[in-house]
């Protein structure tokens, strides 16, 4: 396993260097930390050893010792001799104790693993121009490295079954399974769903389905990425694009409070896929299935693209003053939301203050897995939180508001991203109010709205979200968004600083955080380039109090919601 | 000080003030290469032959089945340095064409654009499935910057037919048919 969290070092030897490694760590991620890989298919840091594929195979000695007495047996010139072993051993199941000798490039070493490459490519099928792995293949890249470029093997190869429908989102090429299990363990140990299995034996070992059964769940497409070949593809990616053509932008993950840290894959402006990017305090290396598609209803033709003024299309910077307009007038409302990133809650709050407006926010919840998909839907609720948005958890719908607008109240109405259709208004009550809508899409507001501004999605804007374990997590732009759409941040703090009466036009995310950190709070003293990849834990203070809606999830547990992310795997 | 030489100037002979040596080897080039065999050509109604080991326009070639060889598999759109190739993949339908289901991959659109194109044959040399070749096409021209881009149809149109030595999806479609005997 890795480290375990724990940061006791030892000193092992690591082809005769003497380094200091974690304890208990095995082979494989001793001698990654101190840059030496150690080729391997079937170890997954977060699955269990199993051992079968032989790739990691190195040599392993300890100091000798006199069974004895204890004594260590020296050599003439005063040395304490290696015991090496007489084999070598697999380095994934070899734990690291102190004074242990690794070779991991040794004549040997280097035989071992020419060997085995050569019995995985046996009976290999030569389907590289057509397999979607090409290119992040482990098969493919250890081959070049301890293949020997041609064949011996004069016989036929066998055959085994191709394209089989494994679910509704996998389809697996048996012929180029090398029977890792990595996919059965992670079915059996993360998904919590044990459908698959071998059958048959020897070189005739075939992966399968359980009779009757599919590989269905919300977790499927894990095994895709953690298979080391192209035996388990997406049914959605596949044949689409090769991967050397796609760029990786890092992201989050909008689809629950968890955040699961991901890698967006585009090409030119289109999204290919997403994947999980790994990252221990919050998704280790998994993602649902579900969360994967979330760029595709950015595809879809009701997108707002265009900025209206009484439904006249203008500049961002006209519908902005326009807005400022509409708030200036007093009585306004504002229906936040827990989609928005940080920084434009942040702003919003700043209209708030200026406009002295009452703020509401919905909740959005669905059914938790206890994985990686939990119950409160929106990605940033915490932020609303931590930025004064809202001081207790949100409600269900809006009927005080509705009743506000009844009264007569409230007289404008700021709307992000909601439908108020969906959450108690009338279209009838719509029409007695002005409206400011911000979203991305067209709906029943964005009709009878004022002001329209459309807005971008995560895959096509910077910003960050905080978390279920109140952790900062930023993302990048992977794509350009529609034309003409520039970041709602900016307009948002066009509106603001109009309303401040503030020369200041545009502000960059470094700007609005330059602010966030002059402030009090949670943010105090950050900066946008502060915030790691990985994230950064933030202090939730009294907030950590309130009664969150999420249950026990891999790395949440509302009983110590502080400590949770520290959970083992 | 300068100086200068005084050249002494031999007068003309005979034959040579008659001139008729020199119009007598004038005319031998003359008549020479009159009978000889034309280097020139009379194009266009003449063509060139051509080597074998040409690079003309890159074109996608069938196997001597008529089967589409290209998989899609887009390494000459990633080698090409002027950035010529655009490759839509594609899967094949099972349906439509039992017989190739087995390929799986075929391209939906393949264009090579040869106002980029510069001739390199680094597409030649990458293809694993020997379905891309620099044939004996060389003047190519049209009305317009669309006309220059040569689509998948216009590609297997100038490519053709070329013979085949591996026939490569026969074999796995046969050994897929066999199955494993010992099993
Ligand atoms: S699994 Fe890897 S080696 Fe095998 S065909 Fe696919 S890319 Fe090639
Ligand atoms: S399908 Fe992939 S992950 Fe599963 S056993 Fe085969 S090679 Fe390993
Ligand atoms: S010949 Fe060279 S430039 Fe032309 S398409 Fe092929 S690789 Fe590209
Ligand atoms: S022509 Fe050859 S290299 Fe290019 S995509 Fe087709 S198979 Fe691949
Ligand atoms: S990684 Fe060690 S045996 Fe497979």
């Amino acid at each position: 396993m890795s480290a375990n969290g724990t940061s006791e070092m030892i000193t092992i030897n690591l082809d005769g260097n003497e380094v200091e490694v974690p304890k208990g760590a095995n082979a494989i991620e001793a001698a990654k930390l101190h840059g030496k890989e150690i080729p391997h298919y079937c170890y997954h840091p977060k699955l269990s050893i199993a051992g079968n594929c032989r790739m990691c195979l190195i040599e392993m000695g300890m100091p000798m010792r006199d069974r004895g007495t204890g004594e260590a047996i020296l050599d003439e010139k005063g040395v304490q001799k290696i015991g090496w072993g007489p084999k070598p051993v697999i380095g994934c199941a070899t734990n690291v104790a102190p004074g242990m000798h690794l070779r991991t490039n040794s004549e040997t070493v280097k035989e071992a693993r020419n060997g085995v490459t050569e019995f995985l490519l046996i009976n290999h099928p030569l389907d590289c121009p057509i397999c979607d792995q090409a290119g992040e293949c482990r098969l493919q890249e250890f081959s070049a490295d301890h293949g020997r470029g041609y064949s011996r093997f004069i016989e036929d190869k066998n055959v085994k079954p191709k394209r089989t429908v494994l679910g509704p989102r996998v389809t697996l090429d048996d012929e180029r399974c090398i029977l890792c299990s990595r996919c059965v363990r992670f079915s059996q140990e993360v998904a919590k769903d044990d459908v698959l299995g071998f059958v048959d034996r020897g070189t005739y070992s075939t992966l399968t389905c359980y009779p009757g059964k599919e590989l269905a769940n919300n977790y499927s497409l894990n095994t895709v990425d953690i298979c080391p070949v192209g035996a388990l593809t997406s049914s959605d990616f596949r044949f689409k694009m090769r991967v050397w053509f796609l760029k990786r932008t890092n992201s989050i993950c909008t689809e629950s409070s968890v955040g699961a840290n991901t890698t967006v894959w585009s090409r030119e402006g289109k999204i290919y896929r997403i994947t999980p990017r790994r990252n221990d305090a919050v998704n280790d290396t998994w993602m649902t299935d579900s969360g994967r598609d979330c760029f595709k209803p950015y595809e879809s033709e009701d997108r707002l693209t265009q900025y209206t003024v009484d439904g006249v299309h203008q500049s961002p910077e006209v519908a902005a003053q326009a807005a400022a307009k509409l708030l200036a007038a007093g009585s306004v409302a504002v229906v936040a939301s827990a989609h928005s990133t940080v920084e434009e809650q942040f702003i919003v709050q700043g209209i708030v203050k200026e406009t002295g407006a009452s703020v509401s926010l919905v909740k959005h919840e669905g059914d938790g897995d206890g994985i990686l998909l939990s119950e409160d839907r929106s990605p940033n609720l915490r932020g609303a939180l931590l930025n004064g948005l809202i001081a207790e958890l949100p409600g269900a719908d809006l009927s005080s508001l509705s009743a506000q607008v009844d009264s007569g109240a409230v007289k404008t109405l700021l709307v992000l991203h909601e439908d108020l259709t969906q959450l108690g208004l009338s279209e009838a009550q719509l029409k007695t109010v002005q409206i400011i809508y911000l979203g991305a899409f067209a709906n029943a507001v964005s009709q009878v709205a004022q002001v329209v501004i459309p807005s971008l999605s995560v895959f096509e804007k910077a910003g960050s979200f905080v978390n279920q374990n109140f952790r900062l997590q930023k993302f990048a732009p992977a794509v350009p968004g529609p034309r003409g759409l520039v970041a709602e941040l900016g307009v948002l703090a066009m509106m603001e600083a109009k309303l401040r009466e503030d020369s200041l036009q545009v502000l960059t995310i470094e700007q609005v955080w330059s602010r966030m950190g002059e402030g009090e709070g949670a943010f105090a003293g950050l900066a946008w380039q502060k915030i790691p990849d990985e994230g950064l834990k933030l202090e939730a203070g009294s907030l950590a109090q309130l009664d969150f809606v999420e249950s026990k999830n891999l790395k949440y547990d509302p009983a110590t919601p502080e400590a949770a992310e520290a959970l083992p795997a | 000080m300068a100086t200068s030489k005084v050249i002494e100037r031999k007068p003309l002979t005979f034959a040579e003030k008659t001139f008729l040596p020199q119009i007598a080897t004038g005319l031998k080039t003359t008549f020479g290469n009159m009978l000889k065999k034309p280097i020139t050509l009379q194009y266009p109604e003449e063509r060139p032959v051509i080597p074998d080991n040409y690079r003309g326009v890159p074109t996608l070639v069938k196997d001597p089945n008529g089967r589409e060889k290209c998989v899609s598999c887009q390494l000459c759109e990633f080698v090409c340095p002027p950035k010529a190739i655009r490759i839509t993949p594609g899967e094949i339908d099972p349906e439509a064409e039992p017989d190739r289901a087995h390929v799986e991959k075929a391209p939906q659109e393949f264009e090579i654009n040869m106002l980029r194109c510069i001739y390199c044959g680094f597409c030649e040399e990458v293809c694993p499935e020997e379905a891309i070749y620099l044939q004996d096409v060389f003047s190519l021209s049209g009305y317009s910057r669309e006309e220059m881009i040569n689509k998948k149809d216009k590609l297997y149109e100038l490519g053709g037919t070329l013979p085949d030595q591996h026939f490569k999806w026969d074999k796995k479609k046969a050994a897929e048919l066999e199955g494993n005997p010992e099993h």
